[in-house]
């Protein structure tokens, strides 16, 4: 196994879960909810992908794109509105029973076993590029993270709808009074996020093949450890604590001797616990979670 | 609050009141309820360990303010503690052959094994209590969670120890309603003598501002880390009692990430902020979640059984709580303890934003 491999590989999955983290990460950095319920999104758009199974994939990408945006902002109309002034324990939880509920709704519609479909299995074969056999998926997983992240940040920086949320991430009263319709705002930042989660769920799935209803939440659980150690509401602390997560499961798969890998998962979290111990504040701390006196 | 020492037992009487009031209403269901059927008296049983539990995580997290998902760390490491040290030697040494030689001769009371998860799980709160205790807010939260997966992951890998997903057997099953009632009743007297100790009321002042308290001279860290060594013991008590009214543990099936989440749900449905919230939340989500369980197995309705299709307790349930969020986001007690005899109301406690201060 050569270097270069590794780091492909590491980059590729790294990419999937900073794709996972600034879609967690934008929320929060809008409106202060850690959304548990968005890995929902990616597994509800998972079987959309299974019931459009057969279709020319741009026209299943599509149904997912609309069914899953459509999702998230009925999520946030009919549920995260609803509780805009709670406490953050309890917004936390209400995204917790939101995301319970939609697991348990899709084992009631599909069974809680492991469906599979086989969507675009031709970008799973191998490329050979000057000697190394790359999977094509690990190509367009880190691709996609690099189009994707670029794109977010010319959004929230340079059009007036990044410009807004801004401010409402900054100061919701003083956003509204200056004529920021926050809501709206709102809305387009789950859009945002749902479009995120739909790019997880295609490389996912054609990666994988395979879903079930409870998929999405060992990917919510890493999206939201990264956002953390990268810097809460920082977008680029967001995708590189992804990465970082990311890269590290890959190389510990690599490197770690057979009878220590089962407790993979165990480093990697402790590796966490200690980047927030030294870094409270997130690699990538930003002025404004900084606790004014 | 209560600093000064007094002996009346007027006196007493009031300070317990709140708290004496919830422990003859779980009294008195437990008595009632479980002499119904075994299946009921199964169902108090299990209601009454998870008040245990949430008690337990109240303690710190209604104290200090911080959320903590790292509390199901200290159920399985409880709860496996007591099982080594409470499983009879014969069965030790054929379903877990690779204990070493100590644990496999020891046989214990079961008080002695259930003090035994206790001190492992305090040690273990010491020990990772000390660094996490530095951080607040949400990178405490996730702190606690990261922490949580490392034990789940190493007891849940750890098979000759632990039989991991497969199931380990043998526990004395002496978990009843009755035991579980007295182990409810000191939760709640723990928590509550917390709550109304100087140590609670400085705890509670750090979660209204952290800053205003320090500099006030209060040392946050270390009340916190009471809390979280107090609040572990708690939670430890409940992790053991649940082995040994199951007889079995495992981890399959991310049972223990349900549980954490469970518990935190019924406090947070209850109001994190009063231990009667402790009572009703625990209370109300086990109701809720036992009649979907009755409408799915179905009922009788004029001659016709009606039934709920499968699996879809769970979405109610998940609904009930959403609507109980949303309805009362400060939880069904709005954070007010129980008052009665014409003593004066305390005042509902105001969340403060902490979402607004931060920014």
């Amino acid at each position: 196994m050569n270097a270069l491999q590794m780091v492909i590989d590491a980059a590729s999955v790294g990419g999937l879960y900073a794709l996972t983290a600034l879609g967690l990460g934008l929320i929060f950095g809008v409106i202060g909810l850690v959304n548990f319920a968005y890995g929902e999104y990616i597994m509800v758009g998972a079987y959309v992908l299974l019931l459009t199974a057969g279709m020319y994939w741009p026209f299943a990408i599509l149904a997912v794109l609309i069914f899953v945006i459509l999702f998230a902002l009925a999520s946030d109309w009919l549920v995260f509105r609803q509780v805009r002034r709670a406490p953050p324990e309890t917004l936390m939880i209400v995204s917790f029973g939101l995301s319970f509920m939609i697991q348990h709704f899709y084992v009631v519609l599909f069974g809680s076993l492991t469906r599979t479909v086989n969507f675009l299995p031709d970008i799973n074969r191998s490329i050979e590029i000057g000697g190394l056999r790359v999977a094509g998926v690990s190509l367009l997983q880190i691709a996609a993270t690099i189009i994707l992240t670029a794109a977010l940040a010319l959004v929230i920086n340079y059009t007036k709808i990044g410009y807004q949320m801004r401010a409402v991430s900054e100061n919701p009263r003083m956003a509204r009074l200056v004529g920021v319709n926050s809501n709206r705002i709102i809305a387009a930042a789950f859009a945002i996020s749902a479009i995120l989660a739909v790019t997880v769920t295609v490389l996912f799935v054609a990666q994988t093949g395979s879903m079930t209803p409870f998929f999405g939440v060992s990917l919510t659980m890493i999206g939201f450890v990264a956002t953390v150690i990268g810097g809460l509401g920082s977008l680029p602390g967001c995708a590189l604590g992804g990465f970082l997560v990311g890269a590290l499961t890959t190389l510990l798969q690599m490197m770690l001797p057979s009878d220590l890998q089962p407790f993979r998962e165990a480093f990697v979290f402790a590796a966490v616990i200690i980047v927030l111990l030294v870094r409270p504040q997130g690699l990538i701390a930003v002025r404004s979670a900084w606790e004014r006196v | 609050m209560q600093t000064e020492q007094t002996s009346t037992s007027g006196e007493i009487l009031r300070f317990l009141a709140p708290v004496a009031i919830w422990i003859l209403v779980l009294a008195v269901l437990t008595f009632s309820l479980s002499s119904i059927s075994p299946a009921m008296a199964r169902i108090v049983t299990d209601t009454l360990i998870k008040v245990v539990m949430v008690t337990g995580l109240y303690i710190f997290i209604g104290n200090s303010g911080i959320l903590s998902f790292g509390h199901g760390a200290f159920l399985i490491v409880a709860a496996y503690a007591s099982a080594w040290l409470t499983i009879p030697p014969m069965m030790k040494k054929v379903i877990l052959p690779s204990l070493p030689a100590f644990l496999q001769t020891i046989h214990l009371d079961p008080f002695l094994g259930l003090l035994g998860g206790i001190v492992l799980a305090v040690v273990l709160a010491l020990v990772i209590g000390i660094p996490l205790m530095r951080l607040s807010g949400i990178a405490a939260s996730i702190a606690t969670f990261a922490f949580f997966v490392v034990i789940s992951v190493i007891y849940n890998n750890w098979t000759g120890w632990t039989k991991g997903t497969a199931s380990l057997v043998g526990l004395p099953v002496y978990v009843g309603p009755n035991v579980a009632l007295v182990a409810a009743c000191v939760a709640l007297l723990i928590a509550w003598a917390f709550q109304q100790s100087r140590y609670g009321l400085l705890l509670r002042a750090t979660r209204e501002d952290l800053v205003a308290a320090r500099a006030s001279g209060i040392p946050a860290e270390r009340l916190r880390l009471l809390a979280f060594v107090v609040s572990a013991a708690v939670a430890a008590l409940g992790g053991v009692l649940f082995g040994h009214y199951n007889g079995a543990l495992t981890t399959a099936n991310n049972v223990y990430l349900n549980l954490s989440f469970i518990i935190i749900a019924m406090l947070v449905v209850g109001g994190v902020r009063s231990l009667s919230g402790v009572v009703v939340g625990t209370l109300a989500l086990s109701l809720v979640a036992e009649v979907f369980r009755r409408l799915e197995i179905g009922f009788d309705l004029f001659g016709h059984t009606l039934a709920l299709p499968g699996g879809s307790r769970e979405v109610l349930l998940g609904f009930c709580m959403l609507l109980a969020l949303i309805l009362r986001p400060d939880g069904l007690t709005r954070g007010r303890e129980l008052s009665f005899f014409g003593k004066r109301k305390s005042k509902p406690l105001v969340a403060t934003p902490i979402a607004e201060t931060a920014q």
